[in-house]
């Protein structure tokens, strides 16, 4: 023995377990998990009130990206903890199996808008399979002009599929508008729902 | 400025934490301690401002391993029956430090001043400055510590 001590030898598996312990139970202010899924890997995040973000991974500048939002604009108090987000992860494997058409999970409308509230929830009214336009929307929340921010608000919209934007299409026939999670998901959700053929 | 999602913080340290708790308190309480010591950190997260994420972190696991050792030495450890064998050795009555750590359980042994500041140092891998903060003592202190420490476990190896 020199003038110091070598650090005690310890397993990282152990100390990776005794984390993953503590997320599972800790009281967080918001959990998440990444969930697979057809269309991709979904970050599904939720607080006490319900399912505050679900994000296509490879959007919005990446999971860690949308990670320092949620730390930013809801808490920092944020851990991975994927049993919490179970019914998430059914309920979206249910829809994808065809055998759901709504989603019954409370939603945390913390990072929308009051506008934009208004035109996800006139949005979430839309049944499965069928299609509303973005002048539609803008006008069941209120504003029958703000065909343009009821456009951006479902660009924004927090929690895609759940409150499926991809049901709200262009008035016009120029194609079926932009989506969140790029056009080509847009294109799969709606074929997913019969919408599309082919 | 917004702090990061504590589960980064979380990743970044919690080897580091775990090593520093087998060293103090030993495997068998390490886990307790651990979730202690996260569960008091993402309390004062969002609010405290924390210039070394690593020494603030390490300084909670130093308390909760004082806290732990406080409690055992209140506390009589439960015997269902007088036992028949002989007691147990030093190492295993320190609660669970195994053989290649022979020299962590003899760390534990030391006085409370001596053992926090070479657990702090060596095992939290702290520089004298951060282990001085973290006892709340000169930085000097630290290094005395540290040093008489070291001295009186080379004399009892020597012994």
């Amino acid at each position: 023995m020199t003038d110091r001590l070598a650090p005690p030898a310890f397993d990282p598996a152990e100390a990776a377990a005794a984390a993953a312990r503590f997320a599972a139970t800790a009281p967080a202010d918001v959990t998440y998990a990444l969930v697979d899924s057809p269309v991709g890997t979904l970050l599904a995040a939720r607080t006490a009130s319900g399912l505050a973000c679900l994000s296509y991974s490879d959007h919005d500048g990446g999971v860690d990206a949308v990670l320092d939002r949620l730390a930013a604009k809801l808490s920092p108090r944020i851990l991975e903890a994927p049993a919490r987000l179970d019914a998430v992860r059914r309920e979206l494997h249910e829809y994808f199996e065809h055998r759901r058409t709504s989603f019954d999970l409370p939603i945390d409308w913390s990072l929308a808008s009051p506008f934009g509230r208004r035109v996800l929830q006139a949005t979430a009214a839309i049944p499965f399979g069928e299609v509303s336009t973005y002048a539609r929307v803008a006008a069941q929340a209120g504003n029958p002009k703000a065909t343009r921010a009821a456009g951006n608000a479902l660009g924004a919209n927090p929690v895609p599929i759940v409150v499926p934007c991809h049901r709200v299409l262009h008035t016009g026939g120029k194609g079926v508008g932009r989506y969140t999670g790029g056009v080509h998901r847009k294109e799969a959700l709606l074929r997913l729902e019969g919408v599309l053929l082919g | 400025m917004s702090k990061p999602p504590f589960q980064r913080f979380l990743d970044a340290h919690r080897d580091d934490v775990w090593r520093f708790l087998v060293a103090s308190v030993g495997r068998d309480a390490a886990d307790d301690c651990f979730q202690e010591t996260f569960m008091s950190a993402m309390r004062a997260y969002p609010t405290t401002r924390i210039a070394n994420p690593r020494a603030w972190v390490l300084t909670i696991a130093h308390r909760k391993a004082l806290d732990h050792h406080r409690a055992r030495a209140r506390r009589p450890v439960p015997v269902g029956a007088v036992p028949d064998a002989p007691a147990p050795a030093p190492t295993a009555a320190a609660g669970g430090h195994g053989a290649a750590d022979g020299v962590w359980a003899r760390v534990a042994e030391l006085p409370p001043k001596q053992r926090a500041a070479l657990l702090l140092r060596f095992a939290g891998d702290l520089s004298h400055r951060e282990v001085a903060h973290a006892l709340g003592c000169s930085e000097e202190a630290a290094r005395r510590s540290a040093h008489e420490g070291l001295k009186r476990l080379r004399e009892e190896l020597h012994a």
